[in-house]
């Protein structure tokens, strides 16, 4: 007699108990909550976590820190990401209307062989991988976020770029529809990133697909966004709809709204300040309130690995 | 009337209440030292608009027992302030000088809130009925130091802000209107057309 033998399981998609009991605390919190929203709280959103299918045969990496990762619940109640409201728990709270099915991303520009290419081809044609990075944001903030996903180099390969292709470009989805923080000009919609092909092509940039072993939530850029580890967050562009190579260093949406506070670069540099704060240390998400913030390191930690990429650059110009 | 002041006052603490009971369950969210510094800002600003909005309003409906809430008003919004300025110099800070003096000297966001902030110490001080009468006339010279702690308060909100204007925006607004109900306009218009028939315009000859 055959009996199938179910899957096995993977470590990832096992939720540590410590993550489970907190996102039960959470639930319970953000019942009592409601109302406050009244008050100037505006934690009181739908809290179900989105996504939670699980990606099959994701490979563990070297890359991967042995810090412990930031909980489920703050990695997805903790956001930035304007298209799906400013305060960090809207994103949550709008995640609902996102729809990252079907989702196709045009990829273009000095390339042989441009087209398209959609989420599950993605899913199925990359090996993915869980990558968990440290996560620093420009706002003196950060995270341990375990990430699924598969290097961008393996993806830009498939589209063969020219001699030309200097830079890559990427650009969010624009539709106020799915995205209602759009219906308010408060960022240059569509929001666009860009990296040097240098830095594309790095073995630590990646472009995810999940987190914790499962489909990316909505909130944290489903259902495929970028991550660079060793910049600040806001250059990990989110729900990606085009990827172009280009010639010229692309637009980046906070660095032409402000460049003296978001260089193109936006390497982790504790020896630049943000205009408006410091950037020498950070406070880490889930420490809890007393304490103490944490220094920042050149390159979030990662200076082994990518500071040759500058060398002979003043960062303190190119910051 | 007999229990409005203690209603007020009560009234005036259910935020911190809330503030309290959230942090007691938990509940502040992944970041609570960003959510207490934002909630006592907001609450600030927020008591020192109620405040400013007591003299319109009693000239506008003539209710005089208006007047009778400002200074627990007042005092109130300095009560937030210190709860704002102590979240940042304990939780953000810990008290680390160097930092706190590099801020208030390099980021102007934060010089303009540390400037409100210290405006509002003497004006806590003096409100007591012994200063009113110890200061005469001078108190309410004193007080008019409100008007320049709105501004700064405003300010500190509107250059911290990334990009989303609105909120910042609100509070601007809703201060503008209440510093612009206090200009006496129709003195001033009065004042501009005795000053024009004072002194006629005199037409250089041509020649």
């Amino acid at each position: 007699m055959l009996i199938k033998k179910p899957a096995d399981i993977l470590p990832s998609e096992i939720t540590p108990p410590q993550v489970w009991q907190r996102r039960r605390e959470f639930l319970k919190a953000s019942a009592s909550g409601i109302g406050l929203a009244a008050l100037g709280f505006s934690g009181a959103g739908p809290t179900r976590v989105l996504a939670g299918e699980a990606i099959p045969n994701v490979r563990p990496s070297p890359f991967s820190t042995d810090e412990p990762p930031t909980s489920l619940e703050d990695i997805t109640s903790y956001n930035n990401f304007y298209e799906l409201g400013t305060d960090k728990t809207d994103p949550q709270t709008n995640a609902r209307f996102l729809k990252p099915r079907p989702w196709t991303v045009t990829v273009d520009g000095e390339c042989a062989a441009p087209g398209e290419i959609g989420i599950e081809d993605i899913l199925a044609s990359f090996t993915q991988e869980e990558r968990i990075y440290r996560l620093r944001c420009v706002e003196a903030w950060a995270m341990v976020v375990p990430w699924v996903g598969f290097p961008l180099a393996d993806l830009i390969k498939r589209f063969e770029p020219t001699s030309k292709a200097k830079y890559v470009a990427f650009e969010t989805l624009y539709d106020p529809e799915q995205m209602p923080g759009q219906k308010r000009r408060v960022l240059d919609w569509p929001y666009r990133e860009g990296l040097r092909m240098d830095e594309a092509m790095h073995p630590l940039t990646i472009l995810s697909t999940g987190l914790y072993g499962e489909l990316l939530p909505n909130q944290n850029g489903a259902p495929l966004r970028l991550v660079v580890p060793w910049k600040y967050g806001f250059k990990s562009i989110k729900s990606i709809v085009r990827i172009s190579f280009t010639e010229k260093e692309p637009p980046a949406t906070w660095n032409r709204m402000q460049a003296n506070e978001y260089g193109f670069y936006a390497n982790v540099n504790p020896a630049v300040d943000h205009p408006r704060w410091s950037q020498r240390t950070h406070r880490v998400i889930g420490d809890g309130w007393l304490a103490k913030k944490r220094e920042t390191l050149p390159f979030n930690g990662y200076a082994d690995q990518v500071a040759d990429l500058y060398a002979g650059m003043d960062l303190k110009r190119f910051y | 009337m007999r229990y409005g002041k203690p209603l007020g006052f009560l009234l005036c603490l259910v935020p911190l209440g809330f503030l309290i009971s959230r942090g007691a369950s938990g509940a502040l969210g992944p970041n609570p030292v960003e959510v207490i510094t934002h909630f006592t800002g907001d609450w600030t600003l927020r008591l020192l608009l109620v405040t400013l909005a007591v003299t319109p309003l009693r000239r506008l409906t003539g209710q005089a027992w208006l007047v009778r809430f400002r200074r627990m008003l007042g005092l109130f919004a300095f009560f937030y302030a210190v709860l704002h300025f102590t979240t940042y110099l304990w939780l953000d800070r810990f008290f680390d000088l160097g930092t706190i003096a590099e801020d208030v000297l390099k980021r102007p966001y934060i010089t303009v809130g540390f400037a409100a902030f210290v405006l509002m110490v003497p004006l806590a001080i003096t409100s007591t009925q012994d200063w009113i009468r110890r200061l005469g006339r001078r108190w309410k010279r004193l007080h008019r130091a409100i008007y320049a702690i709105g501004v700064l308060g405003v300010l500190h909100y509107l250059w911290l802000v990334k990009a989303d204007l609105l909120e910042p925006a609100i509070y601007a607004i809703i201060l503008a209107v209440l510093l612009g109900l206090r200009v006496p306009w129709a003195d001033l218009a009065a004042r501009i057309r005795s000053v024009r028939r004072r002194s006629p315009r005199v037409v250089p000859e041509r020649r």
